[in-house]
């Protein structure tokens, strides 16, 4: 397949390396973040307003975490190969340490964390439950069916504890992906100290949003009333983090245009031609610029419930698209130029191959599927605990 | 002349000792070949290159690389008097079959072979997440076929997009410095079949190696030297459009 | 005792992590090559595996063994520093048995002009020529001998194959 190139390139630069599942990575590792950290911000900062979300964003962030390797497997040379990452990592690969900041992550904080807030009921619906959810719920209970206050009194500190290292970890784990991409001195569109932090950034923009977005869908769907104080905390938030987001982004270009260093020529070239409609449009006016007018209306002007609704809800889907459009022009863009900065080569996505448009589109549903098992086992919804989520049994979030 | 049977009685066993080395499976078979005694780097000189591309030929044929993906290869610059900040740059096919004929055109042209650089403090072993990409004690940047699992990081991060993926063993590929010629006492394939000695194999360790003396009476630069990669390979008279 | 039964889940839990951990530092007792970290962090037997690949160029001293006529007319000429593989392609099967593999026959109108076609980049006191003037279309070795190129007074005559 021929690529088209324009002025010149050297020679091995011309095939991309990192295709779209590279986008997806961390889009959805970013998904991951967001979402624990808006679960965090119940259990630690005790913002009461967003607990109907608590059990919902830390699920969400647990299908997100275990899909998060599978585009990674699917873009290898040698997929079977990947365990000499674990058993032989080069400290000096920011790539090799990643993969310890995930195990992390999902065993240390994200599993441990939804196992201790979930075992009262795990327990419950092992004894309960029949055929074979109930063998899932007994493995799930290691052999203790001990749900005494003092058991659950201890757990609750243990789940605190872990949240409040789990913050610092959600941001390790998706700031460590903009670092795998900021500490690459040969892509100038890719080295910066920023990376890391505009990718906790975003990471946690798209999560919160994604969070924001599925309690609306489900509590639609289980024809269940809005808590209308939660969406709004939510959209705030959601708001602030946005603020915070964009203004970095804006300082990271505007030292670029400033600077005029020797790869600003190319690479502001490549915007202005090949990223335009991706970066400018997409991602910043449409991605951005709109969600923030939007939620920024809403903290200035008094609207109704409905309206209120409609607007998070497009502002949500907005995002979603904007922070996919920027992974897209951080991964694709960096592979777009050349380094000898006197070309640009083009990004032919395949539709049906093993890296392929198709693929990443199965990879985005596949977590939803994973969140709607998770839901059946491991029900979040406020209403469905079978004791009061508040009060008597010493659940988490003490007012 | 033709060959006559005297001759031949002398010449086969000769060349047949000459074969053994070249056949020799490891670098032990070779005679003393100690990696310590070695630090291996190129002296490319510029004004020598005819940019006939023999190798780029050579070395593909050396090296069973793959149509379309290159251990090295030759650029052509053009560039117009004062604007050495945009050259035009041209690498058809990588030079492999030479390049078409230009007339003169009043700017400035020359040819600038490219390989690996084997650099020093290697940026693409630094992000290898399994160690599948190393440099050698004698100072030659490999890569373990058997070992890499194609995950491109080394490709992202060489500033000189001398690496790219066999597209037959689904990993990582770059120039050797014809290891497996080297450590048994032969030159690289490109230096082997430069026409003009515009390729040289280096023994950075070898104070009788020339290389020494030319560094000290030429102006020789690196590609890059900002990226502070610790490069090996030497050009000499390069032109400051070189990218 | 009380406090135990109610951290038993716990304790539960950091059994099976340990066993993890067990199992994992088995595995990498049992995977990960022998040689690796004998150099550096990398599979140190990878260096000798590399170094064994088989030559496919022999090297101009091989082919100066046996083919020492050449060897003489080059001596005569400015291609005297031009390696025979650099024209006749890899040749190590040849040089191996010689039987086995006989180099093509070269097409001089392209093996020639990939060094002397003339090229603004190539060095200016470098022999070129733009072929259409030069020689009108006609194969470069109806004049040149390309082992010693320069035109005498007299066509030289064709060197005998083996």
């Amino acid at each position: 397949m021929q690529i088209p190139v324009e002025g010149f390139m050297y020679p091995n630069e011309v095939e991309l390396q990192w295709s779209i599942l590279i986008v997806l990575y961390p889009f959805i590792t970013g998904l991951v973040a967001g979402a624990f950290i808006l679960a965090s911000l119940e259990r630690v900062f005790r913002v009461q307003a967003v607990k109907p979300t608590y059990r919902l964003a830390l699920l969400t962030a647990l299908a997100f975490l275990l899909v998060a390797p599978l585009p990674l497997q699917l873009h290898l040379g040698h997929p079977e190969r990947s365990l000499e990452m674990y058993l032989t990592p080069h400290r000096s690969s920011a790539m090799a340490m990643f993969g310890f900041v995930y195990l992390w992550y999902l065993m240390g904080v994200l599993l441990l964390e939804i196992w201790l807030d979930y075992r009262r009921e795990i327990v419950e619906f092992s004894q309960t439950a029949s055929g074979w959810k109930r063998r899932i719920y007994r493995v799930l209970t290691l052999g203790s069916s001990n749900v005494s206050a003092r058991s659950l009194r201890i757990d609750e500190r243990l789940g605190y504890f872990i949240t409040l290292v789990g913050i610092p970890s959600a941001f390790l784990l998706h700031g460590y992906v903009g670092f795998i991409f900021g500490s690459i001195k040969a892509n100038p569109w890719w080295s910066s100290p920023l990376m890391p932090i505009v990718f906790v950034f975003s990471a946690m923009v798209s999560g919160i949003s994604a969070v924001m977005l599925l309690y609306m869908l489900s509590t639609r769907l289980r024809g269940q009333q809005i808590d209308m104080r939660c969406l709004d905390t939510i959209a705030r938030y959601l708001l602030y983090t946005f603020i915070i987001d964009f203004s970095l982004e804006m300082l990271d270009l505007l030292q670029r245009i400033y600077e005029a260093d020797e790869s600003f020529r190319s690479l502001d070239f490549m915007v202005h031609t090949r990223l335009w409609t991706s970066q400018v449009i997409i991602q910043i006016l449409l991605g951005t610029v709109t969600p923030i007018v939007l939620l920024g209306v809403t903290q200035v002007l008094k609207f109704p419930d409905i309206a209120r609704k409609r607007i998070y809800g497009l502002a949500g889907y907005l995002t979603m698209i904007g922070i996919f459009a920027m992974r897209w022009n951080v991964v694709i863009g960096g592979q777009l130029f050349s380094k000898s900065f006197l070309g640009y080569t083009t990004y032919k996505m395949a539709f049906a191959t093993r890296e392929g448009l198709l693929t990443a589109i199965a990879l985005l549903i596949l977590p939803f599927i994973i969140l709607w098992v998770l839901v059946k086992l491991l029900p979040p919804w406020p209403e469905s605990a079978s004791l009061p989520s508040s009060g008597a049994a010493p659940a988490h979030g003490t007012s | 002349m033709d060959i006559t049977r005297r001759r031949l009685l002398v010449l086969l066993p000769a060349a047949a000792v000459a074969w053994k080395y070249v056949l020799a499976g490891t670098p032990e078979a070779s005679p003393n070949y100690q990696m310590t005694e070695h630090w291996w780097g190129m002296l490319i000189d510029i004004p020598k290159c005819i940019g006939c591309g023999s190798c780029a030929r050579a070395c593909a044929e050396e090296n069973d690389v793959p149509e379309g993906y290159y251990r090295t290869w030759i650029e052509r610059y053009h560039v117009e008097d004062w604007k050495i900040e945009r050259p035009e740059v041209e690498s058809p096919d990588g030079g492999k079959q030479g390049f078409p004929p230009h007339a003169d055109d009043g700017g400035k042209n020359f040819f600038v072979p490219k390989l690996c650089n084997h650099c020093a403090e290697s940026p693409c072993t630094q992000v290898c997440p399994v160690g599948a990409t190393f440099v050698t004690p004698d100072g030659v940047v490999l890569v373990d076929k058997s070992y890499c699992l194609g995950c491109r990081y080394c490709v992202q991060a060489c500033p000189y997009g001398c690496r790219f993926i066999n597209p037959k063993t689904n990993t990582a590929e770059k120039c050797s410095l014809c290891y497996h010629r080297i450590t048994k006492g032969l030159t690289t394939a490109c230096c082997e079949v430069c026409p003009t000695g515009a390729r040289q194999l280096a023994d950075l360790k070898n104070p009788k190696d020339p290389i020494h003396e030319f560094l000290k009476t030429h102006t020789v630069q690196v590609l890059k030297p900002h990226m502070a990669t610790g490069a090996k390979v030497f050009y000499n008279g390069m032109d400051g459009s070189v990218r | 005792m009380n406090l135990f039964k109610d951290i038993e889940h716990l304790i539960r839990l950091a059994a099976v992590i340990a066993i993890a951990l067990v199992a994992f530092v088995i595995l990498r007792a049992a995977v990960v090559p022998r040689s690796f970290g004998q150099y550096g962090h990398y599979r140190g037997a990878a260096i000798s595996e590399i170094a064994s690949r088989p030559v496919t160029l022999a090297g101009h001293d091989a082919c100066e063994g046996c083919h020492t006529d050449v060897v003489d007319q080059k001596k005569l000429g400015k291609h005297v520093v031009v390696a025979c593989e650099a024209c006749h392609g890899a040749q190590a099967k040849h040089a191996d048995d010689p039987s086995s593999a006989q180099p093509k026959k070269l097409d001089t109108a392209v093996v020639c002009a990939r060094c002397h076609e003339a090229n603004s980049a190539k060095p200016k006191n470098f022999p070129q020529v733009a072929t259409a003037d030069h020689s009108g279309g006609l194969a470069c070795d109806s004049c040149h001998q390309p082992h010693r190129p320069k035109i005498e007074t007299a066509k030289i005559e064709p060197e005998g194959k083996k």
